[in-house]
């Protein structure tokens, strides 16, 4: 494929930690593959070339959290083929999707001398709710073994490997020995998304639901079994359900169920 | 029938890597009895045991040093039949086309030290599934050919198990190359041995045997015989498949859903569960191409997706299709249950559902019927 035909890339953060974004350049061994099959147009965090848009993907890392974000995302929409959304804060909103449980008001008004120069939105939100998006790519932060399939995946125009099951059969897989069964461990995995590999099990921790709320989550079932056999409080269910996905729909209603 | 005294067991371990197999059984790995390769008699769980109810999964320090006073746990036999994960061909681009390599390694002799009498049954199920039918499984195939089973009398069965139900156990029968029963009598340690095959003969003949005693065979009688009586559950299994095929809409499916996660652990650690999905993986230049086999679930929605949607878009319909496919329209596809009565559904269910119940609760309202003729 000669230069002139590769397919342009670009990487767009929002509110974010840059995590994700990082991700791609943690790839080390398949960077130069990547690089060498698409062009990097518009990477600020890679480099300072910028090359006008379009661009065929654009990577959206990040939650809109300003009114400006709320612009500026559909601008990222008009000049781009395909849009993949990365990471926890652009597929829910993110660990700042918090404030949408509270009045953000309040927390500018504590934490900053002069809150008149803050601007802010009152919710932290997926950027599915500002644009269509083409792809969500799910976790906190992404796996970039799923950042190189999806890219592969699109380069050949086939269906990405991506699976929507539950974390569980990431574990069985690898042979890891159910925590929640054989200890009590409180774990999301059965209604966490795959993706990761199942890592934090694997170091005898159970789940914190990183990759969001898998297809069809049970949540109020694993609460009442957290609650029953795992001696879980409501709070410790709230704050279980609030973490890197909190704002995503299942985990949403799940944790104000126990409020 | 032989004895083999405990303090000669290390043989068996001598002669089976001898004959070079790769020795697989069980052994202590984060809190539970896995599967797993072993070195020696060392990497056994001598001295603990297992306590199971639905949901629920323990190990416990026993009072005597016993090698094999447990019974099954998370991990099943499949995972060395029928990996989670296989490769099955790759394609490099050559020119126009593209060139096909499969993946044609010879795996390992293994020998499976601990298979029980349920998991016998279970991997006789997989054998017909993958090599009774008019299309034989090579990658299975290829693996099965090459183990050795060596089972062991389950004397206690824990809080999960049904055997007698399926009538799969306690005692391994058919389908063996050696069976063991251990037996612990005060300070006296020793494994009642027999052979089920060439092999299997072969095997014992290496090792320092004793003729079993008059009156012996009494003995483990008597405790395989206890254990008969001392199931953690039962299922009546009578007329089974036309409850489940008759009862399709029967409100306990509804109350199973409320419950079940559609998490897939029930059929990820089921010994009979054999589906898989298939997946094309290209690298990021195109010039490689891989086809991989990996476990599936009729749990996860994706595995029921045909033209134009998912075909069992609710956890209702995916619990009863598990259940009633496990239970019998099984018996219609193989001509045998596809369930051993092992009760790795029940255990590690993190939801604690219990297949025997489930088949309790909708047998509770059938009205009585006459004798099937």
């Amino acid at each position: 494929m000669s230069v002139a035909t590769k397919p342009k890339l670009a990487v767009y953060k929002f509110a974010s930690c840059d995590g994700c974004q990082l991700s791609l350049l943690d790839c080390e061994d398949e960077l130069l593959a990547v690089a060498g099959e698409v062009e990097i147009a518009n990477f600020p965090e890679a480099s300072r070339a910028v090359a006008p848009g379009p661009y065929d993907v654009s990577l959206v890392e990040g939650s809109i959290t300003t009114a400006h974000d709320a612009e500026r995302i559909q601008q990222v929409r008009k000049e781009s083929r395909v849009v993949v959304t990365i990471g926890a804060c652009a597929t829910a909103g993110g660990i700042q999707a918090l404030r949408n449980f509270k009045d953000v008001r309040e927390f500018i008004s504590l934490v900053y001398a002069r809150p008149e120069y803050i601007q802010t939105l009152a919710t932290s939100t997926a950027i599915a709710d500002h644009i269509p998006v083409d792809f969500e790519l799910r976790g906190c932060p992404i796996n970039k073994y799923q950042l190189i399939e999806l890219i592969s995946a699109l380069l050949r125009g086939r269906k990405p490997n991506i699976p929507k099951h539950s974390v569980c059969m990431e574990c069985k897989f690898r042979g890891t020995v159910c925590m929640t069964v054989a200890r009590g461990t409180m774990c999301l995995g059965p209604v966490t998304q795959a993706g990761c590999g199942a890592i934090c099990p694997s170091f005898d921790r159970g789940c914190y639901g990183c990759f969001g709320p898998k297809e069809t989550p049970n949540t109020s079932s694993l609460s009442a079994w957290l609650k029953d056999n795992g001696d879980k409080r409501p709070d410790e269910l709230v704050r279980a359900f609030r973490g890197f996905n909190a704002w995503a729909d299942a985990f949403r209603k799940e944790s104000e169920a126990h409020e | 029938m032989k004895i083999l005294e405990r303090n000669n067991f290390h043989r068996l371990f001598d002669v089976l890597k001898e004959s070079g197999f790769d020795i697989i059984g069980p052994t202590l790995q984060d809190q539970a009895i896995v599967y797993d390769h072993l070195e020696g008699v060392e990497d056994l769980p001598e001295g603990w045991t297992d306590e199971q109810a639905p949901g629920k999964y323990r190990v416990k320090k026993r009072n005597d040093k016993a090698l094999f006073g447990y019974v099954v746990g998370p991990t099943s036999w499949k995972k060395f039949l029928y990996p989670p994960r296989q490769k099955l061909w790759s394609a490099q681009k050559a020119g126009s086309g593209f060139e096909v390599a499969a993946e044609e390694g010879v795996p390992q002799k293994m020998a499976f030290l601990g298979v029980r009498s349920c998991e016998l049954a279970a991997i006789a199920v997989q054998d017909k599934i993958f090599c009774g039918g008019s299309f034989v499984d090579p990658h299975y195939k290829k693996r099965r050919e090459n183990v050795f089973l060596a089972a062991v009398n389950c004397a206690e069965p824990k809080g999960t198990c049904f055997c007698v139900s399926m009538n799969t156990g306690p005692r391994a029968l058919g389908g063996l190359d050696l069976s063991l029963t251990e037996m612990i009598e005060g300070e006296r340690h020793y494994f009642f041995l027999r052979s089920g095959s060439a092999e299997g003969e072969k095997v014992l003949s290496r090792l320092p045997l004793k003729d079993a005693e008059g009156g012996q065979q009494k003995k483990e009688d008597a405790l395989l015989e206890e254990a008969r009586r001392h199931m953690g559950r039962a299922m009546d299994t009578r007329d089974i498949k036309r409850l489940l095929y008759d009862n399709p809409d029967h409100p306990q499916w509804d109350k199973a859903a409320e419950r079940c996660l559609s998490c897939a652990n029930c059929t990820m650690a089921c010994p009979t569960c054999f589906c898989s999905t298939v997946e094309d993986v290209s690298d990021l230049t195109g010039e490689h191409a891989e086809r991989w086999r990996k476990w599936d679930s009729c749990f996860s929605l994706e595995f029921s997706y045909i033209h134009g949607g998912n075909v069992r878009q609710s956890t209702k319909g995916r619990y009863r299709q598990w259940m009633t496919h496990k239970l019998a329209s099984w018996q219609d596809q193989f001509g045998t249950s596809g369930c051993v009565g092992c009760g790795r559904c029940i255990s590690w269910c993190p939801a604690g559902i219990d297949i025997t119940e489930e088949v309790k609760a909708i047998r509770a309202d059938q009205p009585a019927r006459a004798e099937s003729p």
